[in-house]
């Protein structure tokens, strides 16, 4: 499976997402964000980072570079596409995904490892994850809390958009496990036609033993299926 | 030819920020505060180009990228 990792000004997910993509043998490139074509690809992703400084607001300069507009033309025809963190954000910024991603509610920068519960798992990036499955799995922002009007909310619940959702160590979803205030502590979500998905956790981060868990790897595993 | 853009959250969406400041206000003895809500602002200058045209470019950029109109509004006004 071909992949391809969106590289701006300020991304410091890039190599991680690489080395997780090559570590389950994809054949992954880097593209600079001034790049007016895509190599051929099956999976975009748009990594985590503070592309351009989060200058304006997080993900706002990236989504209008010049690359995003391949992203675009390559979603509308069906390619996958993940965002992580500022990657989502971009994403949204991008209209590709719908909602906004606000200021964490407790206005602080949250980096810890919280448990996410599997909402969707009918879903090309999700298959080999059990519904309900919990996972453990880090988080890294300072924007984090996903908002959306009442509309869209109704759409993501009754389509089974909603990719995860945060949760404690036993799976109940409540305001006490909801770590920024996030829309029913919605920790990430599809489009309609679930090629693309959005999250704020990040599962390159969760691929060894040795330094995290491997709860990351079965997103990249159901990717290959 | 120069232009401000101010823009806000919207008024249903929560703006910690603002609340925060507020909070802060109150405690260095401020008192009838309501509320407050907190926003950017930007200094644009144009090239001399017909007014109406301008303002429409200046509404088009806030459209396009100074505010994400799911959750902000924006006022422009001539300077």
């Amino acid at each position: 499976m071909n992949s391809s990792v969106i590289v701006f000004p300020g991304s410091n997910c890039d190599r991680d997402i690489a080395v997780a993509l090559e570590k389950m043998q994809f054949k992954n490139q880097m593209v600079w964000h001034k790049e007016s074509k895509l190599p051929k690809s099956d999976l975009i992703v748009v990594p985590g980072g503070f592309s351009y400084g989060d200058y304006l607001r997080s993900g706002a300069i990236a989504g209008k570079s010049l690359i995003i507009n391949e992203v675009i033309k390559a979603a509308d025809k069906g390619c996958l596409i993940l965002g992580i963190c500022n990657g989502f954000q971009i994403l949204t910024e991008t209209g590709l995904l719908k909602g906004v991603l606000l200021r964490n509610k407790n206005l602080r920068f949250i980096n810890k490892d919280v448990n996410i519960k599997i909402i969707n798992n009918e879903t090309k990036f999700s298959n080999k994850y059990k519904k309900n499955q919990i996972l453990k799995i880090n988080i890294a922002h300072n924007e984090g809390n996903y908002f959306t009007n009442s509309n869209h909310l109704k759409i993501l619940n009754n389509e089974n958009l909603i990719a995860f959702k945060y949760c404690d160590k036993n799976g109940n979803i409540n305001e006490d496990s909801n770590p920024n205030g996030s829309l029913e502590n919605i920790a990430g979500i599809f489009n309609s036609k679930k090629n693309i998905l959005g999250m704020m956790p990040h599962p390159e981060r969760m691929m060894d033993n040795l330094i995290s868990n491997t709860d990351g790897a079965n997103l990249f595993l159901s990717l290959l299926k | 030819m120069k232009f401000t853009v101010t823009v806000t959250l919207k008024k249903d969406v929560l703006d910690p920020q603002g609340k925060v400041v507020l909070n802060t206000l109150q405690n260095l003895g401020m008192d009838n505060l309501k509320s407050i809500r907190q926003g950017k602002y930007f200094e644009i200058d144009m090239n001399d180009i017909d007014e109406e045209k301008a303002k429409k470019k200046v509404d088009d950029m806030c459209k396009k990228l100074l505010a994400n109109m799911i959750i902000e509004d924006y006022k422009v006004n001539k300077i």
